[in-house]
């Protein structure tokens, strides 16, 4: 088993933005690639990859409604997904397009899906000519602007607002969130939010233009507000799934900034080692000194980010470990600790990298997708690897 | 008997018949010669001398006349053999003649002699009777001198007595004279402490003191000991009450203390009085040198102030030096100690008082003063520093003036680095003033020009005013520090490479401001500090440094080469400014290309794409996206050299170029204008993108004007490319792209390094914006351009 080489998998004359793992499902590695084209039907690919085999398996969902412009799963039920796409126009005629006016908008659109129940799980049992034969995703509900007047959508980067879908119960709450956005509606223009995993999922933060905010979903307040966070508009942003108030930012001043909310007015730590803008940023799930960066440089960038983690000094020894072999304990205090530093950047893409996903099932694996429809699945260096987990 | 054995030889010698043939006249020197022979053979010198002698006959032949061995009998027989009758005849009347001849000769010579002994017989006699005579005179002599020897006796005899008598009249006068003395003591005392002469006074006490203690037993003396330790007790009492009156001054309290001491006073007391003496009138002077330092403003001039503590304190701290150590030299190293002691205290005050005045006049921005009263300080503190070496206090000194260089190196690195800051306002004034009717080209260039010579000619000011530290005639200038850490670690690393060092810093705080996106900087600054850290990079640096060396380490050579090796170290100075200016243009090229690439945003943001009309002109942006690009050209020309281009560019003429270009495009887009080939957009532009090279669109820049120009196109066409895949286009929206990706192509070309980039870039801008349009038709290249050409 070649290790450490990366696996590639092209979305055949696809065009592609939207990338997720399939949250909920933490045995398989299983991630969904949604395609972006104005004059085909798009498609949902749900990718499998045996680790053991280094072998992909897909399967392919139709997305008739329009392209996908963003993708997320369910983190409590594996069959449960959520597009933002734009309502395709190819099937309008063509003089409509040319009268111009509110007609031949483009409408963006939200809906929540059902996908097969034979793919939830894994579809090794399925034939390889599935492929094929595309299966079609049951609609659960659309979550449509008309209903509030107002655009709505996950991560969407052009709508006017900012949808927050909560996934604890398969209900989706705080339809009313909006409301409480209404009044910065004017200046407030979402290009990216993420839910904080702490405080009991009341938090949430967004950016717009170069600014970051945090809310707090049961007082529909502001938190706090980084103003200028980045020189240029902010793209992404994400929490440090074990530090309550570290998150990471990026943008377009080809920078990823990592702030402490405590304290506003300057970041912990900028990297700059990108040489575009920087469209996606994640923590990984466990070890959060691993971040991963994809830009429009094509490049993907995986950093090593020691000093801010929550285990700055190595992986620590777990209580009861130590209980067992209290002599092992000095040994483990005395361990250098890391440096900061980049670990590697990947090559393998030709085009922008618009979005990087760490897989749900295996945190030392993760996947990254071009526009051209190229997605890579690369895995963290063996070394380091060993070297955190020792 | 001797001369007669030489008269017996003589016959047979001269008969030789071989040795004169030729005649009488021949025969006188040979016959003197063997005489000569005969008196040395007799003497023993002969053997050698017959030895020598030239063609001689055998010494051993009994037949030669003359050899020792001679044999009559055989010469007869021999002459008898040999020779005729008539040559025999010849030798017996040439041997009778020969013997006539030697008997006339030794009559002559015994007559000589006889004559000769007979005069020397007559001398002999007279010599006889002179003796006798004289013997007779001195036996007289003798006589007379024993009678001369008695009566000289006998007058020692006679006046012996007498003598004796006078040697001791005399003792007996010098005892009175010495007794008198010591009556007349006690008025000659009380006379002298009348009349002021102390040291008289003290002079006759210590001549008397010794007999006094001795004959104290008797009543007399003992009477005038008394009386004398009454007057020497007043006299004591006179020069204590003198001297603590003290106001005499410091000379005379030296005598007063020299005369108590020779008065047997205890020293140690004395001692005690003396420096409290001295220090009081120290602590004066100190005082009315803090009341001029005081808290009044008008303080005196630095100079003024050291000098008048020069003279005032340190000349009288000398004074009490030099007295106490002539005076109680005896007291040994505990005195000596407590003078060192007294003296560090003193200083120490001096010092702290000099060190206030001293700090008043770090403000100011005149060295020289500074340093001659700096001078005059130091030298005036090296006398005691002499004499009180225990005390330190010249070190004290030293060090006071080291401080004071120091903060004075300080001083003039902070007045730099307010200088450079003042000359950045001063451009950023320039740059923001409203441009009058001058064009703002020339204005960069003599903004750099005048903010490099202003700096520089700041620099030659503080090294100026640092190097009168080292000037030759100030007294500290050639302590260790000055010639070695005050030249290499003050001037050259803290005050040249500090301020290159902060000038970097600051220039890149521009790059690293917040205001990134408000601009707070004006572009033109950024370029203007990168172009002057290249400057100092390349030049001004180097040259600053070499001046610094030549102006402080060439006194330096002389001593040890320590400082040396930092001389080679011009490099850590060096390196950040280039980096600060690769960093300054970097930032540069990003705010520019910010500026530029939020324009193109804003338009492709902006704009409702589907429902636009068809076009008919070249957006006002991209005109205005040109524009700038042109000014941006031109400002960066202003600074930078024009730099490499690919050579394919260099001739190509505009005219040409759009022909060429849009018949290449023509052959690039055709796939992707037909709607039915999408496969080969995909599969057409992945190749393309094989064999182009990646680009990197933030990446540093050359110092060169193409180079930066290709940075900020760079980024201006990948905001461009990015943002038009983030929206959807119509028909028209797509022919819109087009039409103004072929204008920029026009007009851009020029600027960068190499066209490929722009094309390149601008062609992926036209294949996204048709993939994003549900209804790709393009526009006719043709039309194309002749839009372009119209706009």
């Amino acid at each position: 088993m070649e290790d450490d080489a990366p696996v590639i998998y092209g979305l055949s004359s696809r065009w592609a933005r939207a990338l997720t793992p399939q949250t909920a499902e933490t045995d398989a590695i299983r991630f969904l690639v949604g395609t972006q084209s104005l004059k085909y039907d798009n498609q949902i690919h749900i990718i499998d990859f045996d680790d053991e085999n280094n072998i992909i398996n897909k399967n392919v969902l139709l997305h008739q409604v329009g392209e996908i412009w963003h993708i997320s799963t369910s983190p409590a039920d594996k069959g449960v997904l959520a597009t933002c796409y734009n309502r395709s126009k190819c099937s309008f005629p063509r003089y409509l397009a040319t009268r111009g006016s509110s007609d031949s908008r483009v409408l963006t659109c939200a809906a929540v899906w059902r996908m097969p129940k034979e793919l939830e799980s894994g579809s090794h049992e399925s034939p390889d000519d599935s492929s094929s034969t595309a299966q079609t995703l049951e609609l659960l509900c659309h979550l449509d602007n008309t209903a509030h007047g107002n655009m709505l959508v996950v991560g969407e980067p052009w709508g006017d607002g900012k949808k927050v879908i909560c996934w604890p119960n398969n209900h989706i709450l705080l339809w009313n969130l909006q409301e409480s956005f209404q009044p910065g509606k004017g200046q407030l223009r979402f290009t990216s939010g993420r839910w904080s995993p702490h405080h009991n999922c009341t938090q949430v933060a967004t950016a717009s233009d170069t600014t970051l905010r945090g809310w707090d979903t049961r007082s529909m307040s502001q938190v706090y507000c980084i103003e200028n966070a980045h020189g240029q508009l902010v793209r992404d942003l994400d929490f440090n799934p074990n530090k309550q108030y570290y998150l990471a930012s990026c943008g377009d001043d080809c920078k990823v900034k990592f702030w402490d909310t405590r304290n506003v007015t300057e970041p912990v730590k900028t990297l700059e080692e990108h040489s575009h803008w920087v469209w996606n940023v994640r923590y990984n799930h466990s070890h959060d000194q691993l971040v991963l960066t994809g830009s429009s440089d094509s490049r993907v960038i995986l950093s090593n980010m020691v000093s801010i983690s929550s285990e700055p000094f190595g992986h620590l020894v777990d209580d009861d470990d130590v209980s067992d072999q209290e002599d092992h304990q000095p040994e483990e205090k005395s361990k250098e600790p890391l440096q900061d530093n980049v670990i590697a950047t990947y090559e393998e893409h030709e085009d922008s990298v618009y979005a990087v996903e760490w897989s749900s099932a295996d945190p030392w694996l993760f996947a990254s997708l071009s526009y051209d429809g190229r997605l890579v699945i690369n895995r963290v260096p063996r070394a380091l690897k060993y070297h955190i987990l020792l | 008997w001797a001369a007669v054995g030489a008269m017996a030889a003589g016959p047979d010698h001269g008969s030789g018949p071989g040795d004169s043939p030729e005649g009488p006249e021949a025969e006188a020197p040979e016959r003197r010669r063997k005489a000569h022979g005969m008196l040395k053979l007799y003497y023993g010198l002969s053997e050698g001398e017959a030895a020598g002698r030239p063609a001689g006959p055998d010494p051993l032949d009994p037949t030669d006349l003359n050899g020792a061995h001679f044999d009559p009998e055989v010469y007869l027989d021999k002459l008898r053999r040999e020779c005729p009758l008539a040559q025999l005849m010849d030798s017996e009347t040439d041997m009778v003649r020969q013997i006539r001849a030697l008997d006339s000769d030794m009559q002559t010579l015994v007559y000589e002699n006889y004559n000769k002994f007979i005069s020397a017989t007559d001398t002999i006699r007279k010599m006889k009777n002179d003796f006798r005579k004289m013997e007779d005179e001195m036996d007289r002599l003798a006589t007379n001198m024993a009678v001369i020897t008695d009566f000289s006796a006998r007058i020692s005899a006679t006046l012996q007595d007498r003598h004796e008598r006078i040697t001791k009249l005399a003792g007996v006068h010098a005892l009175l004279r010495k007794l008198q003395f010591l009556f007349e003591l006690p008025s000659r005392l009380t006379k002298c402490v009348e009349l002021g002469a102390y040291g008289q006074a003290v002079r006759y006490q210590g001549r008397a003191q010794a007999v006094l203690q001795q004959y104290q037993h008797l009543p007399s003396f003992r009477a005038i000991q008394d009386d004398c330790q009454v007057i020497t007790a007043r006299l004591v009492q006179q020069l204590r009450q003198r001297f603590r009156e003290g106001g005499s001054g410091a000379p005379e309290q030296a005598e007063c203390v020299e005369l108590l001491l020779a008065l047997g006073e205890p020293a140690e007391e004395l001692c005690e009085e003396f420096l409290a003496h001295a220090r009081g009138r120290l602590e004066e002077e100190l005082r009315s040198l803090e009341a001029e330092l005081g808290p009044s403003p008008p303080a005196p001039d630095v100079l003024e102030f050291t000098d008048h503590g020069g003279s005032g304190f340190v000349g009288g701290l000398c004074q009490v030096a030099a007295a106490y150590q002539e005076l109680f030299a005896a007291q040994g190293p505990a005195g000596a100690e407590k003078l060192a002691a007294f003296a560090r205290e003193l200083g120490g005050r001096y010092f702290a008082l000099v060190e206030r005045r001293l700090a008043q006049e770090q403000g100011g921005g005149d060295n020289s003063l500074l340093v001659r009263a700096l001078d005059r300080f130091h030298r005036r503190l090296r006398a005691p520093g002499a004499l009180l070496a225990a005390a330190g206090l010249a070190e004290a000194a030293t060090e006071i003036v080291e401080r004071v260089a120091r903060e004075r190196l300080g001083h003039h690195l902070q007045g730099l680095r307010a200088a450079f800051l003042g000359c950045l306002t001063d451009v950023r004034q320039a740059l923001a003033a409203p441009r009058l009717a001058g064009k703002e080209g020339p204005g960069l260039a003599e903004l750099l020009a005048n903010v490099a010579s202003s700096i520089l000619s700041h620099i030659k000011a503080s090294l100026a005013a640092v190097h009168l530290f080292t000037a030759k005639e100030v007294s500290f200038s050639n302590k260790p520090y000055f010639r070695g850490e005050f030249c290499s670690q003050g001037v050259r690393e803290g005050l040249i490479v500090g301020f290159i060092r902060s000038m970097c810093q600051t220039a890149q705080s521009f790059c690293d401001s917040p205001g990134e996106k408000g601009g707070a900087t004006p572009p033109a600054l950024l370029l203007l500090l990168s172009r002057l850290c290249l400057d100092y990079e390349t030049a001004t640096i180097s040259y600053i440094l070499t001046l610094t060396d030549e102006q402080f380490l060439v006194l330096d050579s002389s001593l040890t080469a320590r400082p040396r090796p930092a001389t080679s170290s011009p490099l850590p100075g060096l390196c950040p400014a280039r980096e600060t200016a690769r960093r300054l243009l970097t930032h540069y090229v990003k705010v520019q290309g910010l500026v530029i690439s939020q324009m193109l945003r804003k338009s492709v943001e902006t704009r409702d794409w589907l429902s636009t009309l068809e076009p008919r002109n070249v957006r006002a942006v991209m005109k205005r996206v040109v524009e700038d690009t042109t000014a941006i050209d031109v400002q960066v020309g202003l600074l930078y050299e024009e730099g490499v281009r690919k050579a394919q560019s260099s001739d190509s003429s505009k005219r040409t170029f759009s022909v060429y270009s849009s018949s290449r495009q023509q052959g690039r887009y055709a796939p992707s204008y037909t709607p039915s080939a999408p496969m080969d957009t995909n599969l057409l532009s992945n190749i393309q993108k094989l064999f182009s090279e990646r680009i990197d669109v933030f990446s540093p820049v050359e110092f060169n004007k193409v180079s930066v120009l290709t940075g900020i196109i760079k980024i201006s066409l990948k905001t461009l490319l990015e943002c038009v895949r983030l929206r959807t286009f119509g028909r028209f929206g797509l022919q819109q792209v087009q039409v103004d990706c072929h204008f920029l192509q026009l007009y851009l070309w020029r600027f960068v390094a190499d066209e490929e980039l722009v094309h390149l870039l601008l062609d992926e801008v036209v294949a996204s914006a048709a993939l994003r349009c549900p209804d790709p038709v393009p526009m006719e290249p043709s039309v194309v351009e002749v839009i372009c050409e119209r706009g």
